[in-house]
């Protein structure tokens, strides 16, 4: 009999070498990914199982981390002025995960990151308890306030970028959330709130970055940086070649100006002052859809900005006949943009035609506050040359000082705007879209380019204008720039 | 060439008994799960364990006693099993331990801390282990219960079928006030008993009366008979009792023990088919069974519960405990397998903890612990001198190897999951007893195997021989 006993014996052997395989398969092979697998609980009970870093603005951090009454987590994130800063830090839920910086630099904040291994094994020698490193962030706090209060009750948001570095001053978004109450365990009822089909405010959304709205007349700047641009217009004083009334290319509608206004051969200073459709209309279609898409695209239309955290991409049609460039080129049609698209536009005018890529992370730094990385400005494209900047300059001055944006005068600093309200909804049904864009110079140069949307007012339709309503909110954010900078 | 001077020696022909190194293995046997008990007291509190002392003097005891008993009544026996199996039960019970400092599983609703209840259940173990010593002292008495095998391992093997399922599997029968017990496990012995004892009687004819077809020997009709009825049970056991395990193990058993007995391949390959068969039946129209082979083949995939979904399942838990493990692990009672959830970390997943507390290297050595075990069942089968011993301790080995692969590749995912425990680790009475019954039984016949052959009487006719010479 002992030589089917052998062979059994090899047989159990196969099955003992099978487990043993497998085994090693599963703890060594796939061993880190299932380490590092989302629903391994043991990932969030690491996260948490340490005070989490900070998330820095001006020098103080408008995060903090305390013990959790309940749970298995140890630490749960707070957030001051949550509602204020969620636009910027996201959140770090311990049940509902992390997003924007809170998950971006998650490595950091929690301490992971390979760029801490110093201070991690640093901190098991010396005993101390092991600590996240911090994300300082390029936010100007009074201004990030200003835009907040000004937006207050409606919906909107505001972007402001310094046109220099392409820091972004301020990122705000109403009605917004608070990250707080969604950081710990039993945080259900208010994460429902979050959900669009609970809330219809749809708090979570971060409409400075996430949001396209059509742009409407502040679209007018990119057409009159693309005519001068592309030679269609030399001299901002000189008489454009535009009847009135125009009717668009092809058809036989009429495009309409808001009211009884000087349109007909008007200068293009005269044209941005009172924002005629018919004269950028017809300028668009003059310089033609492929020449206006290229000076678009140079702003950073039609591309996603990494900030890091992610703006979606605003839009330039991609095909359009040339009554929809007409369109197209008075922000209407299919043109669309974010807020910070728009701060983009007016701070690559600002600048002097260099667009500066927009960054919200100053530096990440260690628990120790030394620097593990710090971001240097860089120019992301000139979408105009630096003689035509300063035209378009004129340009937008001159609207602040006797066109529709009067409201955002400051004494004693040179202001450029632009209004714009944009219709939306089935024939334009909806309540208009309140814009306005600016920038304000001093003699060293503009530390501060502003975009302010207003959209779904509770105002009477006639009363929104960009000047009405979106404008003070731009002088505020503004002012705050310049006080601190005093 | 000291080596060879026992065999040289005419008169003390006798081969070592080895119970020396039994003793000193059973040493380490003792300290490795004190020092591990230590060990999770530390992590835990930063303090030895109040009760180290009286666990390791408990444990100590245990092996002493078996030790001296083994001494007394199996003196040739296999020096490593028993310290194995302490081993193996000593870590057994400091990892259940180690799971009851966890509150969120030790509640009252899941029968609160049971290292203590695992310790009286491996103290009746290693007494029943005497008792089988004291009793049993020659193996080849158990044939003459072959018959009376069979009746009880039935009745073992019907009976859960009257009792109210538990976690999702009818293996357990309830005694008021005692509590209950899982008759498989003592099955799995008395079955091994039957099959050696008929085998036995029937290998001629079932290895040689039978006729040739394409190449391979069938057997007869009426030699089959006792093997489609073996067949209907276990499917009767799988369909009934909803109990992949304990089906697989009681075919598997007889499929080996058939080949061992007949040497005939043909059987294998018609056992195979047999189970395969049963196997895809039974598999197409229970959902019980496919559930499990869907967790198998989606590890990960997360369920829903009262719509309520993306929860992470037992198995997912499992596989994220061994994966977070990694190679050396976090060290006892620093890892996370309470994620696991229920009573299940301390019965049919105690060996995530392993994995991730203890690493691939607790792991493997675990498994290699099990299979040296295995080894030397296997070798007291090769030892053996009669065909009942042999048959039987292949039987016992390859019973508790066909669990041990069974259960630790159902938890590791290598097959799909079923509801058996891991021999002698795993929190369970009925387990760790018969277990200990079994490794005694196994004893008993390497003793008799390694047992020096009695002196030749005297022989009388070799005097009368003289006489008669002139």
């Amino acid at each position: 009999m002992n030589k089917p006993l052998r062979r059994v014996a090899i047989f159990c052997g196969i099955l003992v070498l099978a487990l043993l395989v497998r085994v090693n398969w599963v703890q060594f092979v796939q061993g880190d990914k299932l380490k590092n697998h989302g629903d391994n609980r043991r990932v969030l009970v690491e996260r948490y199982a340490h005070p989490r870093g900070d998330i820095i603005v001006d020098g103080k951090a408008v995060t903090g981390s305390v013990e959790a009454k309940n749970g298995d987590l140890k630490y749960k994130r707070t957030y001051k002025d949550g509602a204020m800063w969620s636009p910027v830090t996201g959140f770090a839920s311990q049940v509902y995960g992390a997003t924007q910086l809170e998950k971006i630099h998650d490595g950091i904040l929690s301490g992971t990151d390979d760029r801490l291994f110093f201070d991690r094994t640093l901190a098991l020698f010396s005993n101390e308890e092991k600590k996240g490193g911090n994300v300082v962030t390029t936010l100007n706090g009074d201004a990030q306030r200003a835009a907040y209060e000004g937006l207050k009750g409606k919906k909107g948001a505001v972007a402001a970028l310094d046109p220099k570095t392409g820091k972004i001053l301020a990122l705000a978004s109403t009605p917004s959330y608070d990250p707080s109450k969604i950081a710990g365990m039993g945080d259900a009822d208010a994460w429902k709130q979050l959900d669009k089909k609970v809330n219809p405010d749809d708090i979570s959304l971060n409409r400075a970055l996430r949001q396209t709205y059509p742009p409407g007349s502040t679209f007018k700047v990119v057409t009159a940086a693309a005519a001068l641009e592309h030679g269609k217009v030399s001299n901002i004083d000189d008489p454009t070649d535009t009847p009135l009334p125009w009717t668009l290319p092809d058809t036989r509608t009429e495009l309409k100006n808001e009211g009884d206004i000087p349109c007909k051969n008007a200068t293009l200073r005269v044209a941005l002052q009172w924002s005629c459709n018919t004269v950028f209309g017809k300028l668009g279609v003059d310089v033609g859809k492929d020449a206006m898409k290229e000076t678009a695209e140079k702003f950073g239309f039609n591309s996603e900005q990494f900030t890091p955290v992610r703006s979606n991409a605003s839009v330039w049609p991609k095909k359009l006949d040339r009554p929809q460039t007409a369109l197209s080129s008075i922000g209407q049609f299919e043109t669309a943009a974010t807020p910070l698209q728009m701060a983009m536009v007016t701070a690559a005018i600002a600048n002097d035609g260099k667009l500066m890529t927009p960054y919200m992370v100053d530096k990440l730094t260690d628990p120790n506050l030394d620097v593990v990385k710090q971001t240097d400005p860089t120019e992301m494209s000139q979408p105009l040359s630096a003689d035509n900047a300063q035209k378009v300059q004129q340009l937008m001055e001159t609207v602040v000082k006797e066109g529709t944006g009067k409201r955002a005068q400051i004494d004693g600093v040179t202001v450029g705007g632009k209004t714009g309200t944009a219709q939306h909804g089935v024939n334009n049904e909806g309540n208009p879209y309140a814009w306005f864009i600016s920038y304000a110079k001093t003699d060293k140069g503009s530390p501060v380019a502003v975009a302010v949307v207003v959209e779904d007012s509770e105002a009477a339709r006639g009363d929104i204008s960009g000047g009405g309503l979106a404008a003070p909110i731009a002088k505020n954010v503004m002012k705050a720039v310049l006080d601190r900078a005093k | 060439m000291s080596v060879v001077t026992n065999t040289t020696t005419i008169g003390a022909i006798e081969a070592p008994s080895r119970r020396n190194t039994e003793l000193l293995m059973l040493a380490f046997a003792v300290a490795i799960p004190v020092f591990a008990y230590a060990n999770v007291g530390l992590a835990k509190d930063g303090s030895l364990p109040a009760g180290m002392l009286g666990y390791g003097v408990g444990l100590s005891l245990l092996a002493g006693i078996a030790h001296l008993m083994m001494r007394k009544f199996a003196r040739y026996a296999d020096p490593l099993m028993l310290p194995i199996a302490t081993l193996l039960n000593g870590l057994g019970l400091v990892l259940i331990w180690r799971l009851d400092q966890e509150p969120a599983i030790t509640t009252a609703a899941l029968g609160g801390p049971m290292a203590a209840k695992q310790l009286m259940w491996s103290t009746v173990g290693v007494a029943l282990f005497l008792g089988v010593l004291l009793v049993l002292k020659d193996h080849r008495v158990l044939q003459r219960y072959t018959y009376i095998s069979m009746v009880v391992a039935l009745v073992l093997l019907i009976l859960p079928m009257f009792f109210p399922a538990r976690f999702g599997a009818r293996i357990w029968i309830t005694i008021p006030g005692l509590g209950s017990l899982q008759p498989g496990e003592f099955a799995k012995i008395i079955i091994a008993i039957f099959f050696a004892g008929y085998l036995m009687v029937k290998r001629d004819a079932l290895a040689l009366a039978s006729r040739r077809f394409m190449g391979m020997y069938l057997p007869r009709g009426r030699d089959l008979g006792p093997i489609i009825a073996i067949w209907a049970l276990s499917l009767m056991i799988l369909v009934f009792e909803t109990d992949l395990g304990t089906s697989l193990l009681f075919f598997g058993l007889f499929v080996i023990m058939l080949y061992v007995a007949t040497e005939r391949t043909s059987w294998v390959v018609f056992g195979l088919t047999l189970s395969a068969v049963g196997a895809v039946t039974v598999a197409s129209f229970a959902g019980h069974v496919q559930g499990r082979v869907n967790d198998w083949l989606n590890p990960l995939a997360t369920k829903c519960v009262n719509g309520e979904c993306g929860l992470v399942t037992e198995t997912a838990q499992s596989m994220f405990s061994f994966g977070s493990g990694g190679l050396f692990g976090s060290g006892l009672g620093q890892g996370y397998s309470r994620f696991i959830g229920g009573i299940a970390p301390k019965s049919d997943y105690i060996l995530a903890t392993v994995g991730e507390e203890l690493g691939l290297t607790g792991l493997m050595a675990i498994i290699l612990l099990y299979g040296l075990l295995i080894e030397r069942g296997i070798r007291t089968a090769l030892a053996a001198r009669d065909p009942f011993g042999k048959l039987l301790a292949i039987g016992l080995s390859g019973a508790f190897a066909l669990q041990v692969f069974v259960v630790a590749g159902g938890v590791t995912g290598l097959i799909p999951l079923t509801g058996m425990t891991m021999p002698f680790i795993a929190q369970g009475g009925s387990s760790v007893i018969a277990n200990w019954a079994l490794v005694a039984i196994l004893l008993r016949i390497s003793d008799t195997a390694r047992r020096p052959a009695p002196a030749p009487a005297p022989s009388p006719d070799a005097e009368m021989t003289q006489v008669v010479r002139p």
